[in-house]
Protein backbone atom coordinates (compact mmCIF):
# COMPACT_ATOMS: atom_id res chain seq x y z
CA UNK A 1 0.00 0.00 0.00
CA UNK A 2 1.67 3.68 -0.97
CA UNK A 3 1.65 6.51 1.42
CA UNK A 4 -0.66 9.00 1.28
CA UNK A 5 0.32 12.63 -0.36
CA UNK A 6 1.22 15.17 1.64
CA UNK A 7 -0.95 17.14 -0.68
CA UNK A 8 -3.69 15.69 -3.15
CA UNK A 9 -6.51 17.12 -5.41
CA UNK A 10 -8.68 14.76 -6.75
CA UNK A 11 -10.84 16.48 -9.81
CA UNK A 12 -11.09 20.04 -8.34
CA UNK A 13 -13.13 22.71 -9.91
CA UNK A 14 -13.44 26.48 -9.25
CA UNK A 15 -15.43 28.99 -11.39
CA UNK A 16 -15.47 32.56 -11.29
CA UNK A 17 -18.90 34.49 -12.30
CA UNK A 18 -20.07 31.11 -14.16
CA UNK A 19 -16.46 30.64 -15.54
CA UNK A 20 -14.61 27.84 -14.60
CA UNK A 21 -11.20 28.12 -14.15
CA UNK A 22 -10.24 25.01 -12.99
CA UNK A 23 -12.07 22.13 -13.93
CA UNK A 24 -11.15 18.73 -12.61
CA UNK A 25 -7.71 19.30 -11.64
CA UNK A 26 -5.61 15.97 -10.20
CA UNK A 27 -2.59 16.13 -8.58
CA UNK A 28 -0.83 14.79 -6.15
CA UNK A 29 2.89 15.94 -4.46
CA UNK A 30 4.06 13.44 -1.99
CA UNK A 31 6.04 14.44 1.54
CA UNK A 32 9.34 16.38 1.09
CA UNK A 33 8.95 16.44 -2.72
CA UNK A 34 9.25 19.42 -4.70
CA UNK A 35 6.36 20.40 -7.84
CA UNK A 36 6.03 23.51 -9.92
CA UNK A 37 3.32 24.08 -11.63
CA UNK A 38 3.70 25.85 -15.21
CA UNK A 39 0.96 27.36 -17.01
CA UNK A 40 -0.13 30.80 -19.07
CA UNK A 41 -1.39 34.03 -17.15
CA UNK A 42 -4.59 32.96 -15.80
CA UNK A 43 -4.84 29.19 -16.40
CA UNK A 44 -5.58 28.91 -12.93
CA UNK A 45 -2.20 28.98 -11.61
CA UNK A 46 -2.73 31.15 -7.84
CA UNK A 47 -6.17 29.77 -7.44
CA UNK A 48 -5.17 26.19 -7.55
CA UNK A 49 -2.94 27.38 -4.31
CA UNK A 50 -5.55 28.94 -2.98
CA UNK A 51 -8.23 26.37 -3.05
CA UNK A 52 -5.28 23.97 -1.29
CA UNK A 53 -4.82 26.77 1.42
CA UNK A 54 -8.90 27.34 1.94
CA UNK A 55 -8.76 30.64 1.36
CA UNK A 56 -10.98 29.86 -1.65
CA UNK A 57 -13.68 27.13 -1.90
CA UNK A 58 -13.75 24.65 -4.41
CA UNK A 59 -16.98 23.99 -6.10
CA UNK A 60 -16.21 20.33 -6.74
CA UNK A 61 -13.92 17.50 -6.08
CA UNK A 62 -11.45 16.81 -3.25
CA UNK A 63 -8.79 18.82 -1.75
CA UNK A 64 -6.55 16.41 0.89
CA UNK A 65 -3.82 17.17 2.93
CA UNK A 66 -2.40 13.85 4.58
CA UNK A 67 -5.28 12.13 3.40
CA UNK A 68 -7.53 14.48 4.82
CA UNK A 69 -10.21 16.44 3.40
CA UNK A 70 -9.72 20.01 3.51
CA UNK A 71 -12.93 20.75 5.40
CA UNK A 72 -12.17 17.98 8.38
CA UNK A 73 -8.65 19.20 8.05
CA UNK A 74 -7.46 20.76 11.72
CA UNK A 75 -6.51 23.99 9.48
CA UNK A 76 -4.87 25.99 12.44
CA UNK A 77 -2.69 23.01 12.46
CA UNK A 78 -1.88 22.70 9.42
CA UNK A 79 -1.09 26.56 9.01
CA UNK A 80 1.51 26.41 11.91
CA UNK A 81 3.69 24.78 9.70
CA UNK A 82 2.85 26.17 7.08
CA UNK A 83 4.84 28.84 4.93
CA UNK A 84 4.06 30.85 2.05
CA UNK A 85 5.95 33.39 -0.34
CA UNK A 86 3.45 35.92 -2.05
CA UNK A 87 4.24 37.06 -5.95
CA UNK A 88 4.31 40.63 -4.59
CA UNK A 89 5.97 39.69 -1.15
CA UNK A 90 2.75 40.61 0.52
CA UNK A 91 5.01 42.43 3.70
CA UNK A 92 3.09 44.61 6.13
CA UNK A 93 3.60 47.90 5.16
CA UNK A 94 3.48 48.85 8.94
CA UNK A 95 5.69 46.59 10.18
CA UNK A 96 9.57 46.63 10.15
CA UNK A 97 11.41 43.75 8.25
CA UNK A 98 12.26 42.00 11.93
CA UNK A 99 8.56 42.52 12.37
CA UNK A 100 7.26 40.79 9.28
CA UNK A 101 9.56 37.86 9.68
CA UNK A 102 8.88 37.43 13.38
CA UNK A 103 5.24 37.76 12.72
CA UNK A 104 4.10 34.71 13.54
CA UNK A 105 6.49 34.03 16.30
CA UNK A 106 5.00 37.32 17.70
CA UNK A 107 1.47 36.33 17.24
CA UNK A 108 1.18 32.94 17.55
CA UNK A 109 0.14 30.80 20.60
CA UNK A 110 2.99 31.08 22.60
CA UNK A 111 4.50 34.73 21.71
CA UNK A 112 7.92 35.09 21.85
CA UNK A 113 9.35 37.98 23.98
CA UNK A 114 10.44 40.95 21.53
CA UNK A 115 14.29 40.27 21.87
CA UNK A 116 14.26 36.56 21.47
CA UNK A 117 11.71 37.18 18.21
CA UNK A 118 13.78 39.65 17.27
CA UNK A 119 17.29 37.59 17.12
CA UNK A 120 15.29 34.58 15.33
CA UNK A 121 14.38 37.06 12.65
CA UNK A 122 17.97 38.28 12.36
CA UNK A 123 18.80 34.63 11.84
CA UNK A 124 16.32 33.73 9.81
CA UNK A 125 17.49 36.93 7.13
CA UNK A 126 21.21 36.19 7.66
CA UNK A 127 20.23 32.91 6.30
CA UNK A 128 18.53 34.17 3.28
CA UNK A 129 21.45 36.64 2.64
CA UNK A 130 20.46 39.88 4.60
CA UNK A 131 22.30 42.01 7.49
CA UNK A 132 21.03 42.73 10.73
CA UNK A 133 21.16 46.05 9.34
CA UNK A 134 18.12 45.60 7.14
CA UNK A 135 16.31 44.38 10.57
CA UNK A 136 14.70 47.96 11.47
CA UNK A 137 13.70 48.95 7.84
CA UNK A 138 10.08 49.25 6.63
CA UNK A 139 9.05 47.00 3.66
CA UNK A 140 9.08 50.72 1.60
CA UNK A 141 12.86 51.11 1.69
CA UNK A 142 13.93 47.85 0.41
CA UNK A 143 14.78 46.79 -3.31
CA UNK A 144 12.11 44.33 -4.75
CA UNK A 145 14.83 41.56 -4.55
CA UNK A 146 15.30 42.30 -0.70
CA UNK A 147 11.46 42.57 -0.23
CA UNK A 148 11.44 38.63 -1.39
CA UNK A 149 14.40 37.80 0.80
CA UNK A 150 12.63 39.07 3.25
CA UNK A 151 9.18 37.22 2.11
CA UNK A 152 11.39 34.30 1.96
CA UNK A 153 13.10 34.94 5.37
CA UNK A 154 9.14 34.69 6.55
CA UNK A 155 7.88 32.02 4.65
CA UNK A 156 10.73 29.97 6.58
CA UNK A 157 10.57 31.68 10.22
CA UNK A 158 8.86 28.64 11.86
CA UNK A 159 10.54 25.87 9.43
CA UNK A 160 7.52 24.87 7.91
CA UNK A 161 6.73 21.37 6.56
CA UNK A 162 5.02 22.65 3.77
CA UNK A 163 5.95 26.06 2.03
CA UNK A 164 4.12 27.87 -1.36
CA UNK A 165 6.26 29.73 -3.78
CA UNK A 166 4.31 32.32 -5.62
CA UNK A 167 6.02 33.45 -8.17
CA UNK A 168 9.14 33.92 -6.64
CA UNK A 169 10.74 35.45 -9.76
CA UNK A 170 8.13 37.64 -11.08
CA UNK A 171 9.81 40.97 -11.31
CA UNK A 172 13.63 40.14 -10.66
CA UNK A 173 16.34 40.63 -12.79
CA UNK A 174 17.63 37.41 -14.24
CA UNK A 175 20.79 37.52 -11.65
CA UNK A 176 18.58 38.39 -8.87
CA UNK A 177 15.83 35.86 -9.99
CA UNK A 178 19.08 32.93 -10.09
CA UNK A 179 20.04 34.05 -6.73
CA UNK A 180 16.30 33.15 -5.03
CA UNK A 181 15.58 30.13 -6.89
CA UNK A 182 18.80 28.70 -5.57
CA UNK A 183 18.24 29.85 -1.88
CA UNK A 184 14.40 28.28 -2.67
CA UNK A 185 16.21 24.73 -3.67
CA UNK A 186 18.70 25.21 -0.76
CA UNK A 187 15.63 25.92 2.03
CA UNK A 188 13.54 23.02 0.65
CA UNK A 189 16.36 20.29 0.48
CA UNK A 190 17.89 21.30 3.96
CA UNK A 191 14.19 21.51 5.42
CA UNK A 192 13.00 18.53 3.99
CA UNK A 193 9.83 20.64 3.08
CA UNK A 194 7.49 19.67 0.65
CA UNK A 195 7.26 22.70 -1.69
CA UNK A 196 4.53 23.89 -4.77
CA UNK A 197 5.66 26.75 -6.37
CA UNK A 198 4.09 28.29 -9.03
CA UNK A 199 6.00 30.15 -12.11
CA UNK A 200 6.16 30.69 -15.45
CA UNK A 201 10.24 31.08 -15.37
CA UNK A 202 12.02 27.72 -17.15
CA UNK A 203 14.89 28.29 -15.11
CA UNK A 204 13.01 28.44 -11.45
CA UNK A 205 10.97 25.29 -12.99
CA UNK A 206 15.01 23.58 -13.91
CA UNK A 207 16.70 24.25 -10.29
CA UNK A 208 13.22 24.01 -8.20
CA UNK A 209 11.35 21.14 -9.45
CA UNK A 210 11.41 17.35 -8.77
CA UNK A 211 8.35 17.13 -10.31
CA UNK A 212 6.40 19.71 -12.65
CA UNK A 213 2.77 20.08 -13.48
CA UNK A 214 2.11 21.97 -16.53
CA UNK A 215 -2.13 23.65 -16.31
CA UNK A 216 -3.69 24.32 -19.43
CA UNK A 217 -7.98 24.62 -20.00
CA UNK A 218 -8.60 24.06 -16.09
CA UNK A 219 -6.84 20.86 -15.92
CA UNK A 220 -3.02 18.98 -15.77
CA UNK A 221 -1.96 19.16 -19.52
CA UNK A 222 1.10 16.72 -18.36
CA UNK A 223 3.27 15.85 -15.15
CA UNK A 224 6.07 14.37 -14.76
CA UNK A 225 9.73 14.54 -13.20
CA UNK A 226 11.78 17.72 -14.26
CA UNK A 227 14.19 15.76 -15.99
CA UNK A 228 11.55 14.52 -19.00
CA UNK A 229 10.18 18.02 -19.59
CA UNK A 230 12.42 18.23 -23.07
CA UNK A 231 11.39 14.74 -24.01
CA UNK A 232 8.27 14.60 -23.04
CA UNK A 233 6.72 15.32 -26.21
CA UNK A 234 3.56 17.25 -25.54
CA UNK A 235 2.55 19.79 -27.98
CA UNK A 236 1.44 22.33 -25.56
CA UNK A 237 4.59 21.61 -23.11
CA UNK A 238 6.76 21.72 -25.78
CA UNK A 239 5.62 25.92 -27.11
CA UNK A 240 5.28 26.40 -23.19
CA UNK A 241 9.13 25.59 -22.18
CA UNK A 242 10.13 27.25 -25.25
CA UNK A 243 8.50 30.40 -25.02
CA UNK A 244 6.86 29.81 -29.14
CA UNK A 245 4.39 31.74 -30.03
CA UNK A 246 3.26 29.43 -32.22
CA UNK A 247 1.75 26.34 -31.41
CA UNK A 248 -1.59 24.65 -29.91
CA UNK A 249 -1.87 27.58 -26.83
CA UNK A 250 -3.11 30.38 -28.20
CA UNK A 251 -0.74 33.63 -27.99
CA UNK A 252 -4.00 36.13 -27.56
CA UNK A 253 -6.27 34.65 -24.56
CA UNK B 1 -44.86 43.39 -28.79
CA UNK B 2 -41.97 46.08 -27.93
CA UNK B 3 -44.12 47.45 -24.69
CA UNK B 4 -44.32 43.61 -22.97
CA UNK B 5 -40.79 43.48 -23.44
CA UNK B 6 -39.53 46.36 -22.29
CA UNK B 7 -41.76 46.07 -19.05
CA UNK B 8 -40.29 42.66 -18.63
CA UNK B 9 -37.10 44.21 -18.84
CA UNK B 10 -37.53 46.64 -16.66
CA UNK B 11 -39.40 45.01 -13.65
CA UNK B 12 -36.21 42.53 -14.24
CA UNK B 13 -33.65 45.26 -13.66
CA UNK B 14 -35.90 46.80 -10.49
CA UNK B 15 -35.67 43.31 -9.66
CA UNK B 16 -31.73 43.03 -9.66
CA UNK B 17 -31.07 45.65 -8.01
CA UNK B 18 -33.66 44.75 -4.92
CA UNK B 19 -31.61 41.82 -5.04
CA UNK B 20 -28.37 43.11 -5.04
CA UNK B 21 -29.03 45.52 -2.45
CA UNK B 22 -30.54 42.60 0.23
CA UNK B 23 -27.35 40.48 -0.53
CA UNK B 24 -25.28 43.47 0.39
CA UNK B 25 -27.55 44.09 3.57
CA UNK B 26 -27.41 40.23 3.99
CA UNK B 27 -22.98 40.55 3.75
CA UNK B 28 -23.03 43.47 6.03
CA UNK B 29 -24.79 42.17 8.74
CA UNK B 30 -22.67 38.75 8.58
CA UNK B 31 -19.93 40.91 8.83
CA UNK B 32 -20.76 43.02 11.69
CA UNK B 33 -22.24 39.90 13.24
CA UNK B 34 -18.80 37.99 12.92
CA UNK B 35 -16.53 41.08 13.92
CA UNK B 36 -18.93 41.15 17.16
CA UNK B 37 -18.12 37.91 17.98
CA UNK B 38 -14.66 38.26 18.06
CA UNK B 39 -14.85 40.24 20.85
CA UNK B 40 -15.69 37.31 22.97
CA UNK B 41 -13.23 34.81 21.13
CA UNK B 42 -9.76 34.78 21.90
CA UNK B 43 -7.15 35.91 20.87
CA UNK B 44 -7.16 39.55 21.12
CA UNK B 45 -4.31 41.97 19.88
CA UNK B 46 -4.25 44.78 22.25
CA UNK B 47 -1.03 46.30 20.85
CA UNK B 48 -2.98 46.62 17.41
CA UNK B 49 -6.17 47.91 19.55
CA UNK B 50 -4.20 50.25 21.80
CA UNK B 51 -2.79 51.69 18.09
CA UNK B 52 -6.12 52.18 16.68
CA UNK B 53 -7.48 53.86 20.06
CA UNK B 54 -4.53 56.30 19.22
CA UNK B 55 -4.95 56.68 15.41
CA UNK B 56 -9.10 56.99 15.88
CA UNK B 57 -9.52 58.57 18.58
CA UNK B 58 -6.26 60.66 19.40
CA UNK B 59 -6.06 62.14 16.06
CA UNK B 60 -9.30 62.68 15.18
CA UNK B 61 -9.60 65.43 18.25
CA UNK B 62 -8.51 68.77 15.55
CA UNK B 63 -11.02 68.05 13.15
CA UNK B 64 -13.67 66.91 15.53
CA UNK B 65 -12.98 69.99 18.19
CA UNK B 66 -12.31 72.71 15.63
CA UNK B 67 -15.85 71.46 13.52
CA UNK B 68 -17.32 71.58 17.08
CA UNK B 69 -15.89 75.15 17.75
CA UNK B 70 -17.24 76.77 14.78
CA UNK B 71 -20.71 75.08 14.91
CA UNK B 72 -21.18 76.86 18.61
CA UNK B 73 -20.08 80.02 17.74
CA UNK B 74 -22.09 80.16 14.37
CA UNK B 75 -25.40 78.34 16.26
CA UNK B 76 -25.24 81.00 18.49
CA UNK B 77 -25.14 83.61 16.17
CA UNK B 78 -28.38 82.02 14.11
CA UNK B 79 -30.41 81.11 17.27
CA UNK B 80 -29.95 84.86 18.35
CA UNK B 81 -30.62 86.60 15.24
CA UNK B 82 -33.86 83.76 14.97
CA UNK B 83 -34.70 84.44 18.30
CA UNK B 84 -34.51 88.53 18.33
CA UNK B 85 -37.51 88.08 15.71
CA UNK B 86 -39.73 87.39 18.76
CA UNK B 87 -38.13 89.04 21.81
CA UNK B 88 -36.22 85.72 22.26
CA UNK B 89 -32.87 86.35 22.12
CA UNK B 90 -32.00 84.84 25.98
CA UNK B 91 -32.74 81.58 24.23
CA UNK B 92 -29.01 81.44 23.05
CA UNK B 93 -27.02 79.53 26.00
CA UNK B 94 -29.57 76.77 26.30
CA UNK B 95 -30.43 76.12 22.27
CA UNK B 96 -26.85 76.21 21.61
CA UNK B 97 -26.15 73.62 24.30
CA UNK B 98 -29.12 71.36 23.35
CA UNK B 99 -28.65 71.22 19.84
CA UNK B 100 -24.64 71.09 20.23
CA UNK B 101 -24.95 68.12 23.01
CA UNK B 102 -28.20 66.41 21.34
CA UNK B 103 -27.75 66.48 17.67
CA UNK B 104 -24.29 68.46 16.12
CA UNK B 105 -21.98 67.44 18.78
CA UNK B 106 -22.60 63.40 18.27
CA UNK B 107 -23.68 64.08 13.95
CA UNK B 108 -21.09 66.49 12.70
CA UNK B 109 -18.56 64.52 14.89
CA UNK B 110 -19.30 61.21 13.67
CA UNK B 111 -19.85 62.75 9.69
CA UNK B 112 -16.32 64.44 10.35
CA UNK B 113 -14.73 61.54 11.55
CA UNK B 114 -16.40 59.19 9.49
CA UNK B 115 -14.28 61.18 6.31
CA UNK B 116 -11.34 61.09 8.03
CA UNK B 117 -11.50 57.36 9.24
CA UNK B 118 -13.52 55.22 7.11
CA UNK B 119 -11.58 56.82 4.25
CA UNK B 120 -8.12 55.88 5.46
CA UNK B 121 -9.63 52.49 7.13
CA UNK B 122 -11.00 51.39 3.93
CA UNK B 123 -7.72 52.47 2.17
CA UNK B 124 -5.47 50.53 4.02
CA UNK B 125 -7.43 47.55 4.18
CA UNK B 126 -8.12 47.28 0.62
CA UNK B 127 -4.50 47.93 -0.03
CA UNK B 128 -3.99 45.13 2.09
CA UNK B 129 -6.54 42.99 0.48
CA UNK B 130 -5.09 43.80 -3.38
CA UNK B 131 -1.55 43.67 -2.35
CA UNK B 132 -2.37 39.89 -1.03
CA UNK B 133 -1.66 40.89 2.74
CA UNK B 134 -4.76 39.68 4.12
CA UNK B 135 -3.69 35.81 2.31
CA UNK B 136 -0.52 36.82 4.33
CA UNK B 137 -2.47 36.58 7.78
CA UNK B 138 -4.61 33.54 6.97
CA UNK B 139 -1.53 32.10 6.16
CA UNK B 140 0.81 32.88 9.16
CA UNK B 141 -1.90 31.34 11.12
CA UNK B 142 -3.79 35.17 12.21
CA UNK B 143 -7.64 35.66 11.18
CA UNK B 144 -7.80 38.94 9.50
CA UNK B 145 -11.41 39.94 11.10
CA UNK B 146 -9.67 39.59 14.40
CA UNK B 147 -6.11 41.58 13.82
CA UNK B 148 -7.28 44.58 11.48
CA UNK B 149 -11.22 44.60 11.70
CA UNK B 150 -12.13 44.04 15.48
CA UNK B 151 -9.24 46.67 16.95
CA UNK B 152 -10.70 49.28 14.48
CA UNK B 153 -14.24 48.60 15.01
CA UNK B 154 -13.76 48.30 18.97
CA UNK B 155 -10.75 51.66 18.79
CA UNK B 156 -13.76 53.88 17.09
CA UNK B 157 -16.37 52.37 18.81
CA UNK B 158 -14.29 53.30 21.89
CA UNK B 159 -12.89 56.55 21.66
CA UNK B 160 -16.25 58.34 19.87
CA UNK B 161 -18.31 59.20 22.94
CA UNK B 162 -14.97 60.61 24.51
CA UNK B 163 -14.19 62.72 21.32
CA UNK B 164 -18.07 64.10 21.06
CA UNK B 165 -17.88 64.84 24.83
CA UNK B 166 -14.74 66.78 23.85
CA UNK B 167 -16.91 68.06 21.12
CA UNK B 168 -19.85 69.14 23.01
CA UNK B 169 -17.88 70.91 25.49
CA UNK B 170 -15.53 72.96 23.04
CA UNK B 171 -19.22 73.58 20.71
CA UNK B 172 -20.62 75.07 23.95
CA UNK B 173 -17.83 76.65 24.50
CA UNK B 174 -18.04 78.05 20.98
CA UNK B 175 -20.99 79.28 21.79
CA UNK B 176 -20.22 80.74 24.70
CA UNK B 177 -17.16 82.65 23.10
CA UNK B 178 -19.44 84.26 20.57
CA UNK B 179 -22.48 85.32 22.90
CA UNK B 180 -20.17 86.56 25.29
CA UNK B 181 -17.89 88.19 22.83
CA UNK B 182 -20.09 89.46 20.16
CA UNK B 183 -23.31 89.53 21.58
CA UNK B 184 -22.72 90.59 24.52
CA UNK B 185 -23.69 87.78 27.19
CA UNK B 186 -22.93 88.07 30.65
CA UNK B 187 -20.45 85.49 30.84
CA UNK B 188 -21.48 83.95 34.56
CA UNK B 189 -25.83 84.34 33.26
CA UNK B 190 -24.55 81.73 30.12
CA UNK B 191 -22.59 79.73 31.52
CA UNK B 192 -25.67 78.94 34.19
CA UNK B 193 -28.27 79.22 31.47
CA UNK B 194 -26.37 76.19 30.07
CA UNK B 195 -25.82 74.01 33.11
CA UNK B 196 -29.46 74.71 34.69
CA UNK B 197 -30.84 73.51 31.39
CA UNK B 198 -28.72 70.75 30.27
CA UNK B 199 -30.56 67.42 31.40
CA UNK B 200 -28.30 63.79 32.11
CA UNK B 201 -30.63 62.29 29.38
CA UNK B 202 -29.14 65.25 27.21
CA UNK B 203 -25.45 63.52 27.33
CA UNK B 204 -26.61 59.90 27.60
CA UNK B 205 -27.75 60.29 23.85
CA UNK B 206 -24.92 62.18 22.39
CA UNK B 207 -22.98 59.54 24.02
CA UNK B 208 -24.90 56.29 23.17
CA UNK B 209 -25.35 58.33 19.27
CA UNK B 210 -21.72 58.84 19.23
CA UNK B 211 -20.55 54.96 20.03
CA UNK B 212 -23.43 54.05 17.32
CA UNK B 213 -21.83 56.39 15.24
CA UNK B 214 -17.94 55.14 16.00
CA UNK B 215 -19.03 51.58 15.49
CA UNK B 216 -20.46 52.47 12.10
CA UNK B 217 -18.17 54.56 10.42
CA UNK B 218 -15.33 51.55 11.67
CA UNK B 219 -17.25 48.76 10.46
CA UNK B 220 -18.13 50.36 7.05
CA UNK B 221 -14.42 51.20 6.08
CA UNK B 222 -13.37 47.89 6.91
CA UNK B 223 -16.24 45.95 5.19
CA UNK B 224 -15.87 48.06 2.22
CA UNK B 225 -11.71 47.95 2.55
CA UNK B 226 -12.14 43.79 3.25
CA UNK B 227 -14.19 43.23 -0.14
CA UNK B 228 -12.12 46.04 -2.15
CA UNK B 229 -11.89 45.36 -5.74
CA UNK B 230 -8.50 44.69 -7.36
CA UNK B 231 -6.32 47.75 -8.32
CA UNK B 232 -6.32 51.21 -7.39
CA UNK B 233 -9.35 51.54 -9.21
CA UNK B 234 -10.72 48.95 -6.57
CA UNK B 235 -9.59 50.51 -3.79
CA UNK B 236 -10.76 54.18 -4.53
CA UNK B 237 -14.12 52.70 -4.89
CA UNK B 238 -14.13 51.23 -1.84
CA UNK B 239 -12.81 54.51 -0.31
CA UNK B 240 -15.81 56.27 -1.43
CA UNK B 241 -18.23 53.60 -1.21
CA UNK B 242 -17.28 53.72 2.53
CA UNK B 243 -17.29 57.50 3.24
CA UNK B 244 -20.86 57.58 1.68
CA UNK B 245 -22.21 54.56 3.33
CA UNK B 246 -20.36 55.49 6.34
CA UNK B 247 -22.49 59.01 5.77
CA UNK B 248 -26.00 57.73 4.73
CA UNK B 249 -26.13 55.28 7.85
CA UNK B 250 -25.02 57.65 10.51
CA UNK B 251 -27.50 59.93 9.46
CA UNK B 252 -30.19 57.23 9.53
CA UNK B 253 -28.96 55.86 12.86
CA UNK B 254 -29.14 59.53 14.03
CA UNK B 255 -32.92 59.64 13.27
CA UNK B 256 -33.50 56.22 14.53
CA UNK B 257 -31.89 57.22 17.58
CA UNK B 258 -33.13 60.65 18.16
CA UNK B 259 -36.93 58.96 17.78
CA UNK B 260 -35.65 56.84 21.09
CA UNK B 261 -34.75 58.90 22.76
CA UNK B 262 -37.52 61.58 21.83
Amino acid sequence: MSAAAKIELRDVWKSFDGKPVLAGVDLKVMTGESLVIIGGSGTGKSVTLKCILGILHHDRGDVLIDGVPIGRLDRRGFLRHFGMLFQGGALFDSLTVWQNVAFRRRHGRKPLPRREARDLAIEKLRRVGLGPETADLYPAELSGGMQKRVGLARAIATDPQVIFFDEPTAGLDPIMASVINDLIRELVSEMGATAITITHDMTTVRTVADHVAMLHGGKVRWAGLVGEIDTAGDPYLDQFIHGRAEGPIEAVR
Amino acid sequence: MFLPRFLALFLASIGRSAIGLLRGAGRLTLFALETVSHLFRPPWYPVEIGQQLLRIGYFSLPVVGLTALFTGGALALQIYAGGARFNAETVVPSIVAIGIVRELGPVLGGLMVAGRVSSSIAAEIGTMRVTEQIDALTTLSTNPMKYLVLPRVLAATLTMPLLVAISDVVGVFGGFLVGVERLGFNPAAYIRNTVDFLEPSDIISSLVKAAVFGFVLALMGCFHGYHSGRGAQGVGQATTNAVVSASILILAANYLLTEAFF
